[in-house]
């Protein structure tokens, strides 16, 4: 970088509008584990960003700019496509290793459980970022309520199938469903989260519309978009990306700024309404909460 | 290459002076390729690039710099076609402006995209084929601008004038090659470029170069052989 970021100058690009600073007040002092980070200071040195430096990323930004190719493969399709996204009636079905397998209408699926505030960076592999204040569930707690049985060693996600209402299902750019998966321990990490808001307003079709999976650490492709299924495997399950190019997508995608992408490096991103690009950090900053489940891996071949 | 004189041209070409009645076909061009770059700053001025105006910048000189590469090949194979021999006229102007794109292009990657990091900019262009590609038809284009200029084809003679011109082929080859290994996964884009490519060298291959007319000035005949 030619400019060291000083904590005293913030340029005019990461001055929040009032309303959205007065929220980013409530959301902080909410804030459990994200706020930890947010908050710098770390052992390791390793959370260079102050919370000041980490500004939320206003929400026109956030539903303008989207790699959703179920509504289109430019970032500005989806806002367009997405527009008229019908998200009732909703269904999650979910099956495998699971003590009762269901299919759950959305509202009862949520019913137990009370929403939180997380504001998490969100880093995609392209190597640029945003930070989005979701409204969600954490996933850990879903997972305790269903009940998968000891088989039970990954979670798999599927996104909605129908091309009547994901216009860019129609061509064959990916092999739809999209399809993602965790580890249970990553299932179970505390970070992790199912969201159904942004900015305290439901989640629009463009951002995963009615619920998403939010996973910080990972590159945005892991946080799959409108789940209609979640699947209990005993194997490593598929994801699309991981299908469509495996010397490319790797099915952990951690955020490591030293493993770089065979068409981009990863050392650095911009930061949604910056200019300059900032270092990417390890595990996208949540190294202290994340580090250990990877502890022995090689992270170059499990990329 | 040599050139029979087969037949007299129908018409001889008139001199210059007489052709200001016609249409200034180089100027109309000059105007419509730089509609884009005034849409670009039409943006820039108004902050509507959208979200990331890094990439949008560099996305949208990389497609008109591509896109224009690829019109002026388009020249000779509708000259032939129509035999409309005055288009001729429009390839220069098109051929400048698709380098000023590729410039532009190059420029937004190390100035606002990368910030002059050289050691991020060499580990680009040296370890990401896609970044290789385009960096080397950029290197490609640019003696064709430098010589572009008509006295450049007097000064350098015009066989050894049209064996650098030839330089375009490769150059818009690797830009497609650029903009196809830079997508994820819709390749219909690059592949429509590559198939529209494809079709106009064909076009070069299948149909007969126009034939040399006496009246033909030299510069004229110097275009017949490079088309």
């Amino acid at each position: 970088m030619l400019i060291k970021r000083g904590s005293d100058i913030i340029p005019s690009s990461e001055i929040t509008p009032e309303s959205e600073y007065m929220n980013r007040r409530k959301f902080i002092g909410r804030l459990s584990a994200g706020a930890a980070i947010a908050a710098g200071g770390t052992l390791l040195g390793e959370t260079r960003l102050s919370a000041q430096q980490d500004e939320l990323t206003p929400l026109s930004a956030i539903t303008t700019h989207n790699n959703f190719y179920e509504f289109g493969v430019e970032k500005t399709d989806p806002a367009r496509n997405a527009r008229n996204f019908r998200v009732r009636p909703w269904t999650v079905r979910v099956d495998g290793h699971v003590a009762k397998p269901t299919t759950y209408a959305l509202e009862d699926f949520l019913k137990p459980h009370s929403p939180q505030e997380r504001v998490y960076r969100l880093r995609c592999v392209e190597a640029w970022s945003m930070v989005i204040p979701w409204q969600g569930i954490p996933l850990r707690d879903v997972i305790t309520r269903l009940q998968p049985t000891s088989q039970a060693r990954y979670v798999a996600f599927e996104t909605l199938e129908d091309p009547t209402r994901m216009p860019g299902q129609r061509s064959k750019v990916l092999d739809w469903p999209y399809r993602e998966g965790l580890r249970m321990d990553e299932a179970m990490h505390p970070l992790t989260l199912l969201a159904v808001g942004i900015y305290n307003q439901a989640l629009l079709g463009q951002n995963g519309a009615p619920i998403r999976l939010v996973v910080p650490w990972k590159y945005g492709f892991k946080s799959i978009k409108s789940i209609v299924r979640i699947s209990f495997t005993d194997r490593e399950p598929a994801s699309t990306w991981k299908m469509m190019a495996p010397s490319e997508y790797g099915f952990y995608a951690n955020v490591n700024p030293e493993v770089d992408h065979p068409r981009w490096s990863q050392a650095r991103e911009r930061r949604i309404g910056e200019l300059r690009r900032r270092p990417t950090l390890m595990f996208n900053g949540y190294a202290d909460q994340v580090a250990s489940l990877y502890r022995g891996m090689d992270l170059r071949r499990n990329y | 290459m040599t050139e029979k004189v087969l037949a007299p041209a129908p018409e001889p070409s008139p001199p210059a002076k007489r052709t200001r009645d016609r249409l200034p076909l180089a100027r109309i061009a000059l105007v419509l390729t730089l509609i884009p770059l005034g849409l670009i700053l039409y943006d820039i001025a108004n902050g509507t690039l959208g979200a990331d105006p890094v990439e949008a910048l560099r996305r949208r000189t990389g497609w008109w710099s591509l896109t224009l590469l690829i019109a002026t090949l388009a020249v000779t194979p509708l000259r032939r076609l129509t035999g409309w021999s005055r288009i001729i006229q429009v390839r220069k102007t098109v051929g400048l402006m698709s380098f000023v794109y590729a410039l532009l292009h190059f420029v937004v990657y190390i100035s606002i995209d990368q910030w002059f990091a050289l050691e991020y900019i060499i580990e680009d262009i040296v370890e990401r084929p896609f970044i290789t590609a385009g960096f080397i038809s950029f290197l490609m284009l640019i003696p064709l601008a430098i010589t572009s200029r008509r006295d450049s084809i007097r000064r350098m003679g015009g066989k050894r004038w049209q064996r650098l011109h030839r330089l375009i082929y490769p150059a818009a080859a690797l830009g497609v090659l650029h903009y196809f290994w830079l997508v994820k996964a819709d390749t219909t884009k690059p592949v429509i470029f590559g198939v529209v490519l494809a079709v106009l060298l064909l076009l070069r291959v299948v149909l007969p170069a126009p034939k040399a007319s006496k009246g033909a000035t030299r510069q004229q005949s110097t275009s017949d052989a490079l088309v």
